[in-house]
């Protein structure tokens, strides 16, 4: 035994008695995890909130967070001798005169977006597959309180360095918890101390992005991370693939090396990006005066459907009792994405409850499979993505060459009309592939060979598949609709509560319709040879 | 005198006489001839002249035999030179047809005649006169700080920060302010054409002009502080970006070690 080994078997040693690590690791490092590339979207959005927190806590170091004025003196000519807060002014010279301090701000802000965009992949991925279904829908909860506070995170701190665009954000927030009925007023003069801008709100927004926010973010993930690791990885169907197995690779060395030089691949690329492309160039944009704007101020992605929306509401106000309530901004700023935000963390609930599936599931659901989630999926993307266009609505116009009145009626009609058709067009995509599984299965895959019988006849010939893929298409479950019952158990007639129609009716809706899985007996008389 | 005539018969007396005749002729011509500035006068009413006949073939159409304009044209009474010099220089007008805005193009007119329609335009009412070289100084006169916020406080709200244009309502659009002649955004802002607002001298001195016209110069000439400048547009553009080559990238090597496994 080398001394190398000899004194490292000591100190595994001295720690395995003290702590019992040996046995938890020994357990939790053979653990098996399934293997797909779409697992690996969480991991993405994971991995971009550590380079978060280590660019950002970069950024501390330089970074003043006071609306002191001061006479820019830095190395930029075009603000040089202009006036202007701390904030603004470190965030320049971090910019500019901090080595490195550029990059460190690129990555910071290109991390952002990545992290935002990642959890809502993966929140797709998870979505579409039916992964949040029992015994996870706690976890999907965990994943919408996420997503809100990234949102939360995001905009706190494209606020901070109080340049002309952010400045107007702020305003745009101030505006929307302004227009809260009764207390809205109020609250705003509590955040801000006072009237807008005030000289608090970045150092209160400060401690919130890098202490409060990031605090419970961390917590969250890590109870997010736990709860995968307690209730098992869910995994893709097929051959060998129960409810009640994982079939994967350990932790160690196969995901240990993969989820390793995943994030430093993650890292690279965010550096990348950084280091090629500008993001947030604040000494453009200018110090933050409340008398200026600039056309096209838009947020950051992940509040351009917010924006959106704002920019499509029709200009409806009610003035009683000398107070006036804005609906203009209320609606599109605080009900709407209340109602978005409250439907995607109730719908397990809620689709568990119209199935009255209340088993455990840890097989995911081939999206086509669940036809009617795949379209209400559709149609929720659907209508944020017709927020999120006209977000942008100003930059579509000059470099399209529209009409931005155009373009907010488009949106305004749309928003109403595209999710519907969405949602129907999904649908029968869903239930055409449903039929070309069936197909596939009973007839066997087109080969692409032509022949020519005898008689002149030409047909293609359909080579079957094996039971594997015939496995895979058929393993399925196809849920029966839950019908209102009319009797009870003694076969008494009973009504039927308003309740219990209304899910036989949604039930209909979502079981309804559905193309026959091929049973055994469909196969086996195929192969008798009718055909 | 007796002595004079006494050699009037002299052979060279008539060439005398015809030289001291020539020279009067010439200096009395010299004396009572139009002034320089007489000279000038007359160039530039023959200027205003060609203009005017410009003005008949090409302009009078809609804007009136005489500039009057109508009710759905404007006049051109006390445009002045400048906005001329501008609309004309740059393509706007004559206009190529009924748009919500025109639009920049490869102008109609060349330089002298564009000169010349200016020279009539102007010369019947007072307006903005062209800016002269001397006074579009920008890299002596102007101050690029003060020009950035005079530029936010005024302009950015249509321009966009960095002068790359931005949308109005109903297809109108306030146009790119990049690689624009020095001279047409001195006009642009002394004449306040199609939906742009006057900035007269009084609003906005000559000085403060330059120095709106130095910060976007600087601009043109910044080299893409932090990489690709994504065209100034602002978190559209960046989304976008992050979105397709950020998570596009990241996307495509998960499916690459996903697919590894197999």
């Amino acid at each position: 035994m080398t001394t190398g080994k000899r004194i490292g078997g000591n100190v595994a040693n001295f720690v395995d008695e003290r702590t019992g690590a040996g046995r938890a690791l020994k357990k939790n490092l053979g653990k098996v995890f399934p293997d797909h590339w779409s697992f690996m979207l969480g991991e993405v959005a994971m991995y971009s909130f550590v380079i978060l927190l280590l660019s950002g806590t970069f950024l501390t170091f330089f970074f003043v967070p006071s609306q002191e004025e001061i006479i820019y003196k830095g190395n930029y000519a075009p603000l040089s001798g202009l006036s202007m807060s701390q904030a603004y002014a470190s965030t320049v010279d971090m910019s500019f005169d901090v080595r490195g301090g550029m990059l460190m701000r690129q990555i910071h802000h290109w991390s952002a977006l990545i992290f935002l965009a990642a959890m809502v992949v993966h929140m797709m991925r998870v979505f579409f597959t039916g992964a949040y279904r029992k015994p996870r829908e706690l976890n999907w909860v965990l994943g919408v309180g996420l997503l809100t506070l990234g949102i939360v995170e995001g905009f706190l701190g494209y606020s901070l360095p109080d340049d002309l665009l952010s400045g107007t954000g702020i305003r745009i927030a101030e505006a929307i918890i302004q227009a809260i009925p009764l207390i809205g007023t109020y609250v705003a003069f509590f955040l801000f101390g006072g009237g807008f801008p005030g000289t608090i709100f970045i150092s209160r927004i400060y401690t919130i992005h890098v202490l409060l926010v990031p605090g419970i973010i961390l917590a969250l993930i890590t109870a997010h991370v736990l709860l995968v690791w307690f209730q098992k990885h869910t995994q893709y169907p097929g051959p060998g693939r129960t409810e009640k197995n994982v079939v994967g690779f350990p932790l160690l060395p196969v995901y240990m090396a993969k989820a390793g030089g995943f994030f430093f691949i993650v890292f690279g690329i965010t550096t990348f990006l950084g280091a090629v492309a500008s993001i947030n160039p604040i000494w453009l944009y200018g110090p933050y005066n409340p008398s200026q704007i600039s056309a096209g101020s838009q947020p950051d992605w992940y509040m351009g459907w917010l924006d959106g929306l704002v920019r499509m509401a029709p200009n409806w106000e009610t003035h009683a009792f000398g107070h006036t309530v804005s609906w203009n901004i209320l609606i599109p700023g605080l009900i709407v994405p209340g109602i978005m935000f409250t439907g995607l963390a109730l719908w397990p609930f809620i689709e568990s409850w119209v199935t009255g599936d209340k088993r455990e599931h840890h097989l995911l659901e081939r999206p086509r499979n669940a036809p009617t989630r795949t379209a209400v999926g559709a149609m929720a993307l659907t209508f944020t993505m017709v927020t999120l266009i006209n977000g942008g609505n100003d930059l579509l116009a000059t470099h399209f060459g529209l009409s931005i009145n155009q373009i907010m009626w488009f949106s305004r009609i749309g928003v109403f009309v595209l999710p519907p058709i969405a949602y129907f067009v999904t649908k029968r995509i869903c239930l055409g592939l449903q039929h070309k599984d069936r197909d596939t299965v009973l007839h066997g895959r087109e080969s692409g060979r032509l022949v020519m019988l005898p008689s002149g006849e030409f047909i293609e010939v359909h080579e079957p598949i094996d039971q594997y893929a015939r496995y895979s298409l058929t393993n399925h479950e196809q849920p029966a609709v839950v019908e209102l019952q009319l009797e009870d158990a003694h076969g008494v007639a009973r009504p039927g509560s308003v309740k219990e129609k209304i899910r036989a009716r949604l039930s209909r809706g979502m079981y309804g319709e559905q193309v026959q899985k091929p049973t055994e007996k469909d196969l086996l008389e195929l192969e008798d040879g009718h055909h | 005198m007796k002595k004079i005539l006494r050699h009037r018969r002299h052979p060279i007396a008539h060439f005398l006489v015809l030289g001291i005749a020539l020279l009067a002729i010439g200096f009395g011509y010299t004396l009572l001839s139009p002034s320089n500035a007489a000279i000038a006068t007359n160039a530039r009413s023959q200027a205003v002249e060609e203009g005017r006949q410009i003005f008949l073939k090409g302009c009078s159409s809609c804007h009136g035999l005489n500039a009057e304009g109508s009710t759905q044209v404007p006049t051109l009474l006390g445009v002045g030179a400048a906005s001329v010099d501008f609309q004309v220089g740059t393509g706007r007008m004559p206009l190529a047809n009924n748009g919500v805005q025109a639009m920049r193009k490869k102008p109609v007119y060349n330089a002298e005649e564009t000169a010349a329609l200016a020279a009539y335009v102007a010369s019947l009412s007072p307006g903005p006169a062209i800016p002269n070289a001397a006074q579009l100084n920008y890299e002596r006169d102007g101050n690029i700080a003060e020009g950035g916020q005079l530029f936010r406080t005024n302009c950015a709200m249509c321009h966009n920060y960095a002068g790359q244009g931005g949308a109005l309502t109903q297809g109108k659009y306030a146009p790119s302010l990049m690689g624009v002649e020095v001279k047409k955004m001195y006009e642009a802002m002394l004449t306040g054409p199609q939906s742009m607002p006057v900035f007269g001298d009084r609003a906005i001195s000559p000085q403060q002009k330059l120095s709106m016209i130095k910060f976007l110069k600087g601009i043109d000439a910044e080299k893409g502080q932090g990489g690709f400048s994504l065209g100034k547009v602002g978190p559209v553009t960046e989304g976008l970006v992050g979105w397709v080559l950020g998570l596009g990238l990241l996307i495509g090597v998960s499916v690459w070690l996903g697919a590894k496994s197999k």
